[in-house]
């Protein structure tokens, strides 16, 4: 079971999808006006991913090198379906103010990244949990997000008001909301600060002599890798071992 | 005829003496009519809104620096131009705390957090005003004058209201604290002028090419202008921040082309945004928008405008 914990912290912190590899920016960007909306996209593309990685885990020895991709498109475009009517029925306002981005996460490039780099070579147990970690790393990332944005933008978290509105009309003192922060310049203000915040974390860690891993895992395998100086050093993928 | 007679050192060997600090210190010099005029204009609040914004911005700066370990630049008064130009973009009647905020935004994520003074992508005080124009819409286009809360004259431009441009050209009018007296910021350009600081190319391009397109372009949004109506063209010259815009703003060495071409194209690229913006968008004010707009378009403006080196790229 040692392995499947490795993959959890893999996804979670080592090689957080959002604030390490930077994937899946387009929903990250721009449903997290909202924690709620960060947490349900957060959700919403890991149950996909876990179901997609277990699929194509299960037929990685069926599937033909040279048709993977439209394959791997297939899979996970059934599952996205299968969510997408899920969550109209079950959670129609988050279904209506997720809108298009929850069809949009068949091109999500974390799901197909993980299906081509690990659960396409890994078997099934192991790519449940790859999915899990990586999953619950971009939900980990879409939330922080979306509670800074939702906390400075309008004074809220999670819907809750946090602090009471400054009414200009009566004169009633209060926060006055800092509405860029909702809107999409402020969502590249955060995804910046976060991210800076968590490689400070991360570099005090390293100083104070904890091991963490230096490079982040490239994720792809050294084989279809175009970087002949790495050579698998540079970018340890985790697979070495085996 | 000893060899020691022939000084050898590396070039270069005449120094100017026009420093970084030396040329904020002219801006800044250059602002004060316009600062002054706007205090006597809206009173106090203006004065404490001035301070704030400059105060800030200078702390910010400070802080950062000592932060980071950074050498401390406060003195050569950059930081001082950022927030009295913030300040002068303020409506007088918005809270401090906003001026205040502006300021920090600026500073710290226009300018210290891409580098520093000469790495700002953008003009930090334009940054900082856009960046409370969105999140305040409210409190920063709500102007108070003479305690009665009225459009600006250029808002009354696009509604098709008459203005009276006599007072607009002298400052008797709502708006910013900085921008609404021609007279006091033409003072301060001329101070420039006079010292080298700055040439006639950016804000003079600027200001024909936007002539030229509102005199053109007006009769098709406002009933009463016809083909380069003088009062119109007057009116919108004289309306809002194109002046304090073209003069103190577009200037910007730090994020302006150096090639000679490439300012007249800057100069160009920002009248015809600023008509677009105030002709057919959706706020009677274009400025701001049009000039960081054109700040990111600067690398590819220079890049296009590179002139060949003596020598090179003849006739083969």
């Amino acid at each position: 079971m040692n392995n499947c914990t490795e993959r959890l912290y893999n996804g979670i912190i080592k090689e957080n999808p959002t604030f390490v590899l930077m994937l899946g920016m387009c929903p990250t960007l721009a449903v997290t006006t909202s924690a709620i909306n960060g947490l349900g996209m957060g959700l919403s593309t890991t149950a996909v991913l876990v179901l997609s990685n277990l699929m194509i885990s299960l037929l990685r020895k069926i599937i033909p090198d040279s048709l993977r991709i439209p394959a791997f498109i297939v899979v996970v475009a059934s599952f996205v379906t299968m969510v997408q009517f899920l969550m109209e029925g079950f959670v129609p306002s988050l279904y209506a103010s997720l809108g298009i981005y929850i069809p949009l996460i068949v091109v999500n490039c974390i799901i197909l990244g993980r299906a081509e780099s690990y659960a396409s070579k890994n078997p099934p147990l192991l790519s449940i949990f790859d999915g899990i970690g990586m999953g619950l790393g971009f939900t980990v990332g879409l939330t922080a997000i979306g509670i800074v944005r939702e906390v400075i933008g309008a004074g809220k978290i999670f819907g809750f008001q946090l602090l009471p509105l400054a009414d200009t009309a009566t004169g009633k003192a209060g926060y006055v909301p800092v509405t860029i922060f909702i809107l999409a310049p402020g969502a590249f203000l955060v995804l910046a600060g976060l991210t800076a915040l968590q490689n400070k974390v991360k570099n005090n860690a390293k100083k104070k002599g904890k091991k963490v891993t230096e490079t982040v895992g490239c994720g792809e395998g050294c084989a279809s890798c175009t970087n002949s100086a790495c050579g698998g050093k540079i970018f340890p993928t985790g697979n070495e071992k085996e | 005829m000893s060899e020691n007679k022939f000084k050898i050192s590396s070039s270069p060997h005449i120094r100017s003496k026009v420093t970084s600090s030396n040329i904020m210190l002219m801006v800044t010099i250059a602002l004060l009519p316009a600062s002054a005029f706007g205090v006597w204009n809206f009173g106090l609040p203006a004065l404490g809104m001035l301070v704030v914004t400059t105060l800030a911005a200078v702390l910010t700066e400070y802080v950062y620096e000592k932060l980071m370990h950074k050498k401390i630049t406060v003195n050569d008064f950059s930081a001082v131009v950022t927030g009295l130009l913030l300040g002068l973009n303020m409506p007088p009647t918005a809270p401090l705390w906003m001026g205040a905020l502006g300021s920090v935004f600026g500073i710290l994520v226009v300018k210290q957090l891409f580098g520093g003074l000469g790495q700002n992508f953008m003009n930090p005080a334009l940054g900082a005003r856009c960046f409370l124009l969105i999140s305040f819409t409210g409190q920063m286009t709500t102007f108070i004058y003479d305690g009665v809360s009225g459009p600006t004259p250029l808002a009354m431009l696009k509604e098709g209201q008459a203005v009276d441009s006599m007072s607009m050209l002298m400052g008797r009018i709502p708006g910013t604290i900085g921008e609404t007296s021609v007279i006091a910021i033409i003072i301060g350009a001329i101070f420039l002028i006079l010292t080298g600081v700055i040439d006639l190319r950016i804000p003079g391009t600027y200001i024909v090419t936007f002539a030229v397109f509102v005199g053109i372009f007006g009769q098709f949004t406002n009933a009463q202008a016809g083909l380069f109506d003088p009062q119109y063209i007057t009116s919108h010259l004289c309306g809002g921040g194109l002046m304090l815009g073209a003069w103190f703003m577009a200037t910007d060495y730090v994020t302006s082309p150096i090639t000679k071409k490439g300012q007249y194209v800057y100069g160009a690229l920002l009248g015809i945004l600023t008509g677009l913006f105030r002709l057919f968008g959706g706020s009677a004010e274009g400025v701001s928008y049009a000039i960081i707009i054109s700040n990111l378009l600067v690398p590819l403006i220079e890049r296009v405008t590179l002139p060949k080196p003596f020598g090179k790229g003849g006739e083969k």
